[in-house]
C-alpha cells in the first residue's frame, strides 16, 4: 500500500519533523558560538566552551556516575528482562496477563511516583543514598524497555530450532545457552543499549535519589541557574546528541539484525522496539 | 487463565489436591519460575514502596519524628488547602490540554507513516524517535530559548517585521508548558496510532470506497473508528505521566505554570513534609487512576476485540 500521499499530508509531516529537530538544530548553533549569552543573533565561532568543559572536575565526576548506573542498570534490566520476556513469549501460566502487566506498570507511572515511593522506603530502612539507590529506580522504569524489546526477539525466534536441539539431546539448559541466547543475541544488545540510554538521561527519578553522588541530568539541573554557566552546557547537550545518536542508531541496527536473524524479515519494519 | 477445576490429565496428584488447584498448564511452572525474579523485583521496589507511600500518608510529620497514629488529617489539608486544589486542578487542565493537543497533531503524522510511508516506514519512525532521545533536560531549556522574551521565535517575527513587541504570551505561563510538553511525548503519541493504523485491514476500506463512501466518510466511519485502540493508548500514556513532571513547569511555567508534582517534590524536599507530599501523591495518583479508567469505559466499545 504506497498511494501517493496527498500534499497537504505531506507538507504537514514536514512541518512536524521541524518542530520535532527545532531544539536539536539550535543545539550545535549555541555550542559554537562565542558570545556567553544563549540568544540570537549568533556572534562568532568557538570551541572554547567544549574546552571548558575538560576542565570542569564536577561534570567529570558526574560522568563517571552516570555511566556506572547507566551501566548497571542495562546489565540488571535486561537479565530481569530475559527471564520476564522469555517466560511470556514461550509458557502459558496461571496469572500470567496480571504478572506481566504488573511488571510493565512503571510505563505509565508518572516517574516522581517512583522516585516519591523508592526515598520513602530508603528514609524508613535509613539506606543512605547514592548511586546505588538511583539504580534501584532506574532498574524499575528499564525493565518494561527491555521486556518490550526482547519479547519481539523470543517471539520472532523459530520454535523448531529449539525443539531440533532438544531432539538431538541438548538439556533446557544447554539448549537456552547454545541456541536460543544466540538467536536473541541481537535483541539483547538493543535492549542493553536502549536501558543505557534511558538511565543516562532519566532525572526525575535520579533527582530523588542520587544523595551526594551527582548524574549528569542533576548536574546539569544544577547549572541551568548560571546564565554563565549555559554556553558549555550546550555543548556538553552536543555531544550527549552525538552520542545518543550513535547508541541509539545501533540499537535500530541489532534490533533489525535480530528479527532478520530469527526469520522474520517483516516484523523489523512494523515496529521501532 | 485459572480454572478452580483441573480437567488436565497430570499423573501422580490425587484428585482431591487437585481440585483446588488452579489448572497448570503445559509448562506453567517452568513459566512462573521464569518471571518470578523481575515479579518478584516488582513486588519489592514497587508494590511494597507504594503501600509504604499510602501507610505514610496516613502518618503525620512532628518536625523531626514521625507520628505513626492513622491519621486523615493530611488528606483534609490536601483536599481542602486551597494552593493544592489550584495546583491539582491546573496540573490536570494542563495535562488534558497537552494529551488532546499532542494526540491532535499526532494522529496526521501516524496516519501518513502508516498508509503513506511505503517502503520507508521504519525510516520515518526512526526520524520520529531520534529527537525524543536527547537529554530532556536540555530540550526543554531550548524550548525556552525558542520561545524567550529575546528568543528565536520573537527574534525572528521581529526581524521580518510581522510583530514590534516581543510577544509575552509564549513564555513563563502554561502555554510554554503546554508546547514544551507536547513536543517532549510527539513519540508516545504517534507509536501507538501507527500501530492500530497499521493493523487495519485494507479491504475494509476498499469495501466502503465500493460501497459509495466518500473519502472524509470513509475515515470518520472505518479509519477512525479502527484505530481508536491506539488512539486511548496515545491519550493514556500522555495523560498520565505529565500529571507529575515538574522538570518543565518549573523552567517555563513562571509561578502561574507551576503544577502537582512541583509542590509534591517540594514537600518531600524543602518542605520537609514527608507525609504531606505522599498524601498529594497519593491524591494525584487516585485522581488520575479513576479519570483514566473513566476514560477507558467511555471509549468500551471501541475496545472490544474483533473474533
Amino acid at each position: 500500500m504506497s498511494i501517493k500521499a496527498p500534499r497537504g499530508l505531506l507538507i504537514y509531516a514536514i512541518i512536524y519533523l521541524l518542530f520535532l529537530y527545532a531544539p536539536i538544530l539550535l543545539l550545535p548553533l549555541f555550542a559554537f558560538n562565542s558570545s556567553s549569552i544563549i540568544a540570537l543573533p549568533l556572534s562568532g565561532f568557538t570551541i572554547h566552551w567544549f574546552a571548558l568543559l575538560l576542565e570542569t572536575e564536577a561534570l567529570h565526576e558526574a560522568l563517571y556516575n552516570s555511566l556506572l548506573i547507566a551501566f548497571t542498570t542495562a546489565i540488571v534490566s535486561t537479565i530481569l528482562g530475559i527471564f520476564a520476556a522469555r517466560a511470556a513469549a514461550r509458557y502459558e501460566f496461571p496469572g500470567k496477563r496480571g504478572i506481566v502487566g504488573f511488571i510493565m506498570v512503571p510505563l505509565v507511572l508518572p516517574e516522581i511516583i517512583i522516585g516519591v515511593a523508592l526515598i520513602v522506603v530508603l528514609i524508613q530502612l535509613g539506606m543512605p543514598l547514592s548511586a546505588w539507590t538511583v539504580i534501584i529506580g532506574h532498574v524499575l522504569i528499564c525493565t518494561p524497555f527491555s521486556i518490550a524489546i526482547l519479547q519481539s526477539a523470543f517471539n520472532n525466534m523459530d520454535r523448531s530450532l529449539e525443539e531440533a536441539s532438544m531432539d538431538l539431546g541438548e538439556n533446557k539448559v544447554s539448549t537456552f545457552f547454545r541456541v536460543i541466547l544466540p538467536l536473541v543475541t541481537p535483541g539483547i544488545i538493543s535492549s542493553l543499549l536502549i536501558s543505557f540510554t534511558i538511565s543516562l538521561d532519566e532525572f526525575i527519578i535520579a533527582f530523588f535519589l542520587t544523595g551526594t553522588d551527582t548524574t549528569l541530568p542533576v548536574y546539569i539541573w544544577s547549572q541551568l541557574r548560571f546564565p554563565a554557566r549555559l554556553p558549555a552546557i550546550m555543548a556538553l547537550g552536543f555531544i550527549m546528541v552525538l552520542l545518543s545518536l550513535i547508541l541509539l542508531l545501533s540499537a535500530e541496527y541489532f534490533r533489525r539484525r535480530a528479527n532478520r536473524i530469527a526469520g522474520n524479515p517483516q516484523s523489523s519494519k512494523e515496529s521501532i522496539f | 487463565m485459572s480454572t478452580l477445576i483441573s480437567t488436565s490429565k497430570g499423573p501422580g496428584k490425587p484428585a482431591g489436591v487437585k481440585r483446588f488447584l488452579p489448572t497448570m498448564p503445559p509448562g506453567g511452572w517452568s513459566g512462573l519460575i521464569l518471571i518470578s525474579p523481575p515479579f518478584f523485583y516488582s513486588i519489592l521496589m514497587l508494590a511494597a514502596p507504594l503501600l509504604l507511600v499510602f501507610l505514610l500518608s496516613l502518618w503525620t510529620q512532628n518536625y523531626l519524628d514521625l507520628d505513626r497514629t492513622f491519621t486523615l488529617a493530611n488528606y483534609r489539608e490536601a483536599v481542602s488547602e486551597k494552593l493544592y486544589q489550584i495546583l491539582m486542578i491546573r496540573s490536570l487542565a494542563i495535562s488534558g490540554v497537552v494529551t488532546l493537543v499532542t494526540v491532535v497533531l499526532a494522529y496526521p503524522i501516524a496516519y501518513f507513516v502508516a498508509f503513506h510511508g511505503g517502503k520507508r516506514k521504519s525510516m520515518w519512525l526512526l526520524l520520529i524517535t531520534i529527537p525524543f532521545w536527547t537529554s530532556y533536560l536540555i530540550r526543554v531549556f531550548l524550548w525556552k530559548v525558542i520561545l524567550g522574551y529575546n528568543g528565536v521565535v520573537n527574534g525572528s517575527l521581529m526581524g521580518l517585521g510581522i510583530i514590534e513587541e516581543p510577544l509575552t504570551f509564549i513564555l513563563y505561563n502554561a502555554n510554554a508548558v503546554v508546547i514544551t510538553l507536547a513536543h517532549a511525548w510527539a513519540p508516545f503519541a504517534i507509536l501507538p496510532i501507527f500501530v492500530s493504523l497499521s493493523k487495519i485491514d485494507k479491504s475494509l476500506l476498499e469495501a466502503a470506497r465500493d460501497l459509495g463512501d466518500s473519502a472524509v466518510r470513509r475515515f470518520l466511519r472505518v479509519t477512525l473508528p479502527l484505530s481508536m485502540p491506539g488512539v486511548i493508548a496515545a491519550t493514556l500514556i500522555v495523560f498520565i505521566p505529565t500529571i507529575g513532571d515538574y522538570v518543565t513547569p518549573r523552567l517555563l511555567g513562571g509561578t502561574n505554570g507551576l503544577m502537582i508534582g512541583n509542590m509534591i517534590q517540594i514537600q518531600f524536599g524543602k518542605a520537609n513534609n514527608a507525609p504531606l507530599g505522599s498524601a498529594l501523591a497519593v491524591s494525584a495518583m487516585i485522581i488520575v487512576a479513576s479519570l483514566s479508567i473513566a476514560f477507558v469505559l467511555l471509549n468500551r466499545r471501541y475496545l472490544r476485540t474483533k473474533g
